[in-house]
């Protein structure tokens, strides 16, 4: 039974970063534009252009 | 433009030296349009930050201050392809998004809460069927308990409030069977483990707050989406007015920065856009957006024009009354407030179940309780018996029912170009059968243009408008506009009253008066063909040109009308305008009730006796007159062309010159209704299984858990049927 005294708390703990992640998500107005932000992940913009000589 | 534009009021100042502004942007559809805005605009120096809201069509622009001027951006904007309108975003939505934001914040905590009781439940459901010692049940029964009662206290706040707003005032609504619901499960839940026993409700009464919760955030995003339309769409209507400065220079300048005692120029052809006097100048206005008149009429010096009449052959100088909002004719304004007490006071589908529900609930759970109390059972045991009865009936699918099916609907009738401005307009639609419509602007197009383009050969278009636009007949200024006209044609001779002529290489081109002209033969079958036309004719040499001038049908008028009358609508036109103007149009539609000469207080009327009469009326219109007619019927539409006053006092505005969004709204809304209610018979028929299992006291956690769950399942997803609407066909 001793299990339950780690198991418990870490699923609490779990939870709890989700809800905080969900908080931390709306504060940052990320549900402002379900749609655009569908269309945003497809983006490359934050890929480094591949140098013309083939060096990284 | 050669006056240039000033859109510093829109402008809104951060701390920290920060400038920004929102646009309302008109052809946003996909994503290449969003990252065509916005890597375009990253590369103007000076800007900050540049965001498309692909939902809303809006973009949000930040840059420092002084680094760039406000124009710049929608100039950038436009080279990029796109029309952008600034607007300030109103109070309300401010209001409206922190509501919204707070229902989603409850929700959250709501659904974490649920979710991690339910880990607990699950395995004391388990436990119960085996051999759970009874030590750990009550851990975690406490822990539960730890975890729903802030939850309940926090989350739950939305429905308790309400519930207190509606007993103080004296009233029963939805939300206070809920809060007696939750706040008796906790409470008897709290009891129960604090005397060991097997179950408690912990669970049941989170789950049911985070189900109603789901309902209460769509019917809010609902609320707020159809509310940033609106403000989109009086962004759209890009309203400026010249202003005169007391030196005499002109700016252009957005109408929410007009304000009362301004001098504006009002340039010939264009759209008169505040109420006011004239104080200089004389021309001919095009009033048909105000009364449904197509005939100009003069005005002049100390005479008073109205917001929405077009300006056809002088420039006048205006000293503002009203901008923006307007000021309104007397008539109209009497006529509003009449209209607005004769409109019988429309009860919600929701708001009529819940009158319903909530006394039938209350009625139910007590019965329950004083029957196993007579039936010798100890009062706490009847009690808990009567709690579950108030969970199992909290109308979780009922809460869902209705604001599932409006997003939904709401949404495909967006992508038809179909803005709604309130919720229950979807209801109300579905009840109509009569369809009344406006002619002038609504049946046709507001602007007049050429009814007979087969008569007006390409290769000489051109040369046609360049000799229009030399002149500043109302006739000719139409017709140069309708044929696109960019400079007015040089060395032209004018005869007053006849017409103008042209030299140009050897022959001469006149355009004028059909005598003029001696064009009669072409002018004749040009007249057959359109009777209410107003004809003007060209001539180059030889060959001779009648054109007629006049009001179009808007595209797919016909095939709107006829599927109305079809699918069993009564369909009437009632318009301001002359009888004989009216006369063709109705003809041509094949509506046999039309009537024409109408004052706006002789629309009302008519309306009126047909409301008596118990007919649901759909009024389709736009003008200035129309708006108390609009205010009147049981819903009425509006083309986004139409007056502001007349697009206020419609309940649902639809995009673009097509009138096919007129029969797609109202199929939508009866498919959205026939959901509406499949939903409201899934929560009863859910109810007639559940409620005597737990009258009974057979339910126990586990069953309320999965009957809530199953029945707000089913529901929601039946909802996600309105999304198919098969192209708008008839219901």
């Amino acid at each position: 039974m001793n299990i339950i005294a780690i198991l418990l708390p870490l699923a609490l703990l779990l939870g709890a970063t989700g809800l905080a992640a969900f908080l931390w998500c709306m504060r940052s107005g990320q549900f402002a534009d379900l749609e655009g932000a569908s269309w945003r992940v497809l983006r490359d913009d934050d890929m480094v252009e591949p140098r013309p000589d083939g060096q990284p | 433009m050669a006056t240039p534009q000033d859109l510093s009021v829109f402008v809104r100042h951060a701390p920290g030296g920060v400038a920004g502004m929102e646009l309302a942007v008109d052809g946003i559809r996909c994503a290449g349009c969003m990252h065509a805005i916005e890597d375009g605009l990253a590369r103007e120096a000076g800007l900050l930050s540049a965001r498309v809201n692909l939902a809303l069509k809006r973009v949000t622009v930040e840059w420092r201050e002084g680094a760039l001027r406000p124009e710049a951006v929608v100039e950038r904007l436009a080279a990029l392809g796109f029309k952008a309108y600034p607007f300030l975003p109103a109070d309300q939505e401010g209001r409206e998004a922190r509501e919204e934001a707070r229902l989603l914040r409850c929700l959250g905590v709501a659904g974490f809460a649920a979710m991690n009781i339910m880990l607990l439940s699950v395995s004391v459901w388990a436990g119960n069927a085996s051999d759970i010692e009874p030590s750990t049940r009550d851990l975690f029964h406490w822990l539960s308990a730890l975890i729903a009662l802030p939850t309940a206290a926090y989350a739950g706040r939305p429905f308790f409030e309400s519930a207190l707003r509606a007993l103080r005032a004296g009233s029963v609504n939805m939300d206070v069977p809920i809060t007696l619901g939750v706040v008796l499960a906790l409470a008897m839940s709290v009891v129960e483990t604090w005397q060991h026993s097997r179950h408690a409700y912990f669970d049941g009464a989170v789950m049911l707050l985070f189900f109603l919760l789901v309902g209460r955030y769509l019917d809010q995003l609902m609320r707020r989406r159809t509310r940033d339309l609106a403000g989109n769409l009086a962004a759209l209507k890009a309203e400026t007015a010249t202003r005169l400065a007391p030196d005499g220079t002109a700016v252009a300048l957005p109408i929410a920065a007009i304000v009362p005692g301004d001098l504006v120029l009002v340039a010939p052809g264009e759209r008169v856009s505040v109420d006011g006097i004239v104080e200089g100048g004389r021309s001919e206005l095009d009033q048909s957006l105000v009364t449904g008149e197509t005939a100009p009429a003069t005005v002049g010096r100390g005479e008073r024009v109205y917001a929405g009449t077009l300006n056809l052959s002088g420039a006048l100088r205006v000293r503002v009354e009203a901008a923006g909002s307007g000021t309104l004719l007397d008539d109209i304004d009497r006529l509003m407030s009449q209209a607005v007490e004769n409109r019988s006071r429309y009860v919600k589908l929701s708001d009529r179940a819940a009158r319903l529900y909530a006394p039938l609930v209350h009625a139910t759970a007590l019965a329950t309780f004083l029957g196993w109390l007579a039936l010798g059972l100890g009062w706490q045991q009847a009690l808990l018996i009567a709690v579950t009865v108030l969970i199992i009936t909290c109308p979780c699918a009922l809460g869902l029912a209705i604001p599932a099916v409006q997003v939904v609907a709401a949404s495909a009738l967006f992508r038809q170009r179909v803005m709604l401005k309130h919720g229950d307009a979807l209801e109300r639609l579905a009840e109509l059968d009569t369809v009344v419509f406006d002619k002038t602007g609504t049946l046709t197009l507001p602007e007049a243009g050429i009814l007979n383009p087969e008569a007006v050969p390409e290769a000489e278009r051109a040369e046609i408008a360049a000799l229009a636009a030399a002149s500043r007949h109302p006739l000719a200024q139409a017709l140069a506009q309708a044929l696109g006209a960019s400079a007015p044609a040089q060395e032209v001779r004018e005869y007053p009253g006849q017409g103008l002529t042209s030299r140009c290489g050897g022959s001469e081109r006149r355009l004028g008066s059909v005598d003029f002209c001696q064009a009669q033969e072409q002018a004749d079958v040009a007249i057959r063909a359109h009777p209410d036309a107003s004809l003007i004719a060209y001539r180059n040499g030889d060959r001779r040109i009648a054109i007629a001038i006049g009001q179009r049908l808007r595209p797919q008028a016909r095939e709107t009308v006829a599927a109305l009358q079809e699918a069993g609508f009564a369909v009437m036109i009632l318009s301001g305008d002359r009888p004989q103007a009216v006369a063709p149009v109705a003809a041509a539609l094949g509506i046999t009730e039309a009537r024409a000469g109408l004052l706006p207080g002789g629309k009302l009327e008519l309306l009126d006796g047909l409301a008596r009469k118990g007919r649901k009326v759909l009024m389709v219109g736009d003008g200035l007159n129309d708006a108390p007619a609009l205010a009147a019927s049981h819903v009425s539409i509006s083309p986004v062309s139409a007056s502001h006053l007349a697009q206020s006092a419609a309940d649902i505005v639809f995009l673009g010159d097509s009138l096919a969004p007129v029969a797609q709204a109202v199929a939508i809304g009866r498919k959205a209704r026939r959901l509406m209610i499949q939903n409201l018979w899934l929560a009863v028929l859910y109810n007639a299984i559940a409620v005597p299992v737990a009258i009974a006291g057979l339910v126990t956690p586990l069953i309320a858990a999965a009957a809530m769950s199953g029945s707000s399942l089913v529901v929601t997803l039946n909802a996600l049927r309105a999304r198919s609407t098969g192209g708008g066909s008839a219901p």
